[in-house]
């Protein structure tokens, strides 16, 4: 039972990666008052590009670094549609997933020539997991010994960086002057803009950090968790980062924890054991079904405020113009 | 020139040129592709039209688009973003699939109107739950109706899977229809005049599909509630003062939107596949949203749009039939483009066509 546990749980980590990347990401452009809807195109993406660029070059950082790029180029096709031509914001998202979705697969096909996938990565090409140092030794201790071994080394550097971009996150947004402006633009542009800052230009920035985090997400599936790039690999993750923000009420560490909590959900599923254990206590269908749905019926249930209400910033949406 | 066919103008101009920019993007990917872009033009259109086979798969995809791009377009009338038609027209399917199974031995004329009740019933009970935590709790829909469209399909797999599933059956569909309850095809229809075309699915639901266009037409403009909706949609505060009930349109609003969407069970479920199955509304749902843009929401212009669907749709298939290196997915790519230009930068050229809309008007006086 411990080891279940303990197996359950680093699944649970290794499956809510792309979401903490992609969550993030969402935190910083929506707090600065610009809608993403994006994040799923952000993060196809970002797989498809991460897994070409690293099969050409072999290396998985270049492959991290072209899908950044891609992050940003769409996140800076959804600015400039939404900020500097003030169109609809949700219809730009819609768009580039869209989008996404189709030229992935296009250019994989065109490339590649196998079915919507691509060439499946040799091991210095991907992340690999890291052993941290002392985790054989340390095993020995009970239960600590176990959790450092099982849970917290053995995982690719992507891992990591996750979970160190969700301090980082709160800082930028919660504590630096940076984060003061973001928080503000999103609240009440027409303030900032009085104060002499453009709100054009921190929605941008805004955006410049959601496009690289955006592209990392991809980058984990693609390079990481598996090693290659499949047609529509990011199967809604996107929107389940979208959900785990809005349940985290766009703040980095609820909005963390509401994807480690889905990613809890999805890892019971995946394991047999377990799953067998609560069939006993519930019909089998009905179990399956709920673990499926769960982040999309709390999502609902958040956002109708049910249950502790999940208010966006105030200027969301909203294209901001002086004139008004 | 009056002051409203120069905005008509406008409006035409510059759909048009966004279509343009879009389709010369997507030239442009063909061509690095390595592809010819001329060439794919001519095989899409070929496809579409060039013999009365490909014209039938056209319009058989023109009849799904026509009820999504409603669909889309009712709810932003009413200053909604419908983005879950994907979700309503996956329900809306399995109102028709039960009401299929369980009837099948009744004559059509009596389960057709009985499916048409369904769908909407279904489908608008799926557009229903978000219109209304929109209207009674504030819920944005936008992020409700996605999350609608994922709870549907874990739904159907499970339905699919496990209750509507024969027990000797092992792909996730159910049985099979009796032919009493299906839709007649075109080619039968035509057949009843004595006329001759090639079998396809395009089934008598196009022409259902027409009078929708209609009905949703004088609905929006001709009738009080639609007048009350399109309030809603120009100015709540308005509306309110004027005694309209906002939560009570958005409501309506979504559920009309709902109902339209899952005509494309009738279209898919009982005029073609003749069983249900998994996704096969997969995709309909957000070209809608694109139909709907371009048709600037209104019925003619849905129509067009629709139709231009139908043609990157049946002409798509065949380009990537005839030309190994451009995937099936080069619609969704070019799908996507045109949202991005007629929808979310529709003001790229605005101003300059609105100049030469001026001048041209001037001259004309």
């Amino acid at each position: 039972m411990w080891t279940d546990l303990l197996l359950i749980l680093d699944a649970t980590l290794r499956i809510s990666v792309p979401f903490v990347f992609a969550a993030m990401g969402g935190i910083f452009a929506e707090r600065s008052g610009v809608i993403d809807f994006g994040l799923e195109g952000k993060m196809l993406g970002g797989a498809f590009v991460a897994a070409t660029v690293a099969y050409w070059t072999q290396s998985a950082w270049w492959g991290l670094l072209g899908s950044i790029c891609i992050g940003i180029i769409f996140s800076m096709i959804h600015g400039y549609a939404s900020i500097t031509k003030r169109g609809n914001q949700v219809v730009s998202c819609v768009a580039i997933n869209i989008f996404a979705m189709g030229l992935t697969v296009v250019l994989a096909n065109a490339w590649f020539g196998m079915g919507g996938k691509t060439p499946q990565l040799p091991k210095e090409a991907r992340f690999m997991p890291i052993k941290l140092p002392y985790a054989e030794e340390l095993r020995e201790i009970p239960i600590l010994g176990d959790i450092y071994y099982e849970l917290i080394s053995g995982h690719s550097i992507l891992v990591y960086i996750a979970f160190l971009v969700v301090p980082i996150t709160a800082w930028v947004v919660f504590k630096s002057s940076f984060g003061l402006r973001l928080r503000a633009t999103g609240e009440n542009p027409l303030a900032v803009d009085t104060t002499g800052i453009s709100v054009n230009k921190i929605r941008y920035q805004a955006l410049l950090f959601n496009g690289i985090l955006g592209g990392m997400s991809g980058a984990y599936l693609s390079t990481a968790h598996l090693a290659f790039f499949v047609k529509d690999m990011s199967a809604g993750k996107g929107y389940i980062a979208l959900a785990a923000m809005i349940v985290g009420k766009w703040r980095p560490y609820p909005a963390m924890f509401a994807c480690l909590l889905f990613s809890f959900l999805f890892a019971i599923k995946d394991k047999p054991e377990v799953f067998d254990l609560l069939k006993g206590i519930f019909p089998v269908k009905i179990l399956n079904s709920f673990l499926d749905m769960s982040p999309y019926i709390l999502t609902v249930i958040f956002l109708a405020g049910f249950v502790g209400k999940a208010v966006a910033p105030k200027a969301i949406g909203q294209p901001f113009s002086k004139e008004k | 020139m009056n002051e409203r066919q120069a905005n008509t103008l406008v409006v035409t101009l510059v759909t048009l040129v966004n279509l343009l920019i879009a389709f010369l993007i997507s030239g442009i990917v063909i061509w690095i592709l390595g592809e010819d872009p001329w060439f794919a033009l001519k095989t899409m259109l070929y496809g579409a039209f060039g013999y009365d086979e490909g014209l039938g798969y056209t319009l058989y995809y023109t009849t799904n688009f026509i009820f999504t791009g409603l669909a889309f377009a009712v709810g932003f009338h009413c200053g909604l973003f419908n983005i879950g038609a994907e979700g309503q027209a996956y329900i809306g399917g399995l109102g028709v699939g039960l009401i299929c199974l369980w009837l099948d031995n009744w004559p059509l004329w009596l389960v057709f109107p009985l499916a048409i009740l369904a769908s909407i019933i279904f489908g608008g009970i799926w557009g229903a739950i978000p219109g209304y935590l929109k209207a009674k709790r504030g819920s944005h829909e936008v992020v409700t109706t996605i999350m609608f469209n994922f709870i549907a399909s874990v739904i159907m797999v499970n339905l699919l899977s496990h209750v509507l599933r024969p027990p000797k059956n092992m792909s996730p569909e159910s049985r099979e229809f009796g032919e009493g309850v299906w839709i007649p095809q075109m080619h039968e229809i035509f057949d009843w005049f004595g006329l001759e075309i090639t079998r396809t699915p395009l089934n008598g639901t196009f022409i259902f599909a027409l009078l929708s266009l209609f009905l949703v037409w004088r609905f929006i403009w001709y009738t009080r509630w639609g007048y009350e909706l399109r309030t809603v949609g120009t100015n709540d505060t308005a509306a309110v003062y004027a005694g309209i009930s906002v939560s009570k349109n958005i409501i309506i609003a979504m559920v009309i939107g709902g109902g339209l969407a899952g005509f494309v069970g009738i279209n898919e479920i009982m005029g073609s596949s003749h069983r249900l199955m998994l996704n096969f509304q997969a995709g309909i749902g957000f070209t809608g949203i694109a139909v709907s843009l371009i048709g600037r929401n209104h019925p003619l212009g849905i129509l067009l749009a629709a139709l231009l669907f139908g043609i990157l749709y049946q002409g798509g298939a065949e380009l990537s039939f005839e030309v190994q290196a451009i995937d099936r997915h080069m619609v969704v790519l070019i799908q996507g483009l045109v949202i991005l230009f007629a929808g979310a930068l529709e003001n790229l050229f605005r101003p300059q066509i609105e100049q030469f809309v001026k001048r041209l008007s001037s001259l004309d006086s």
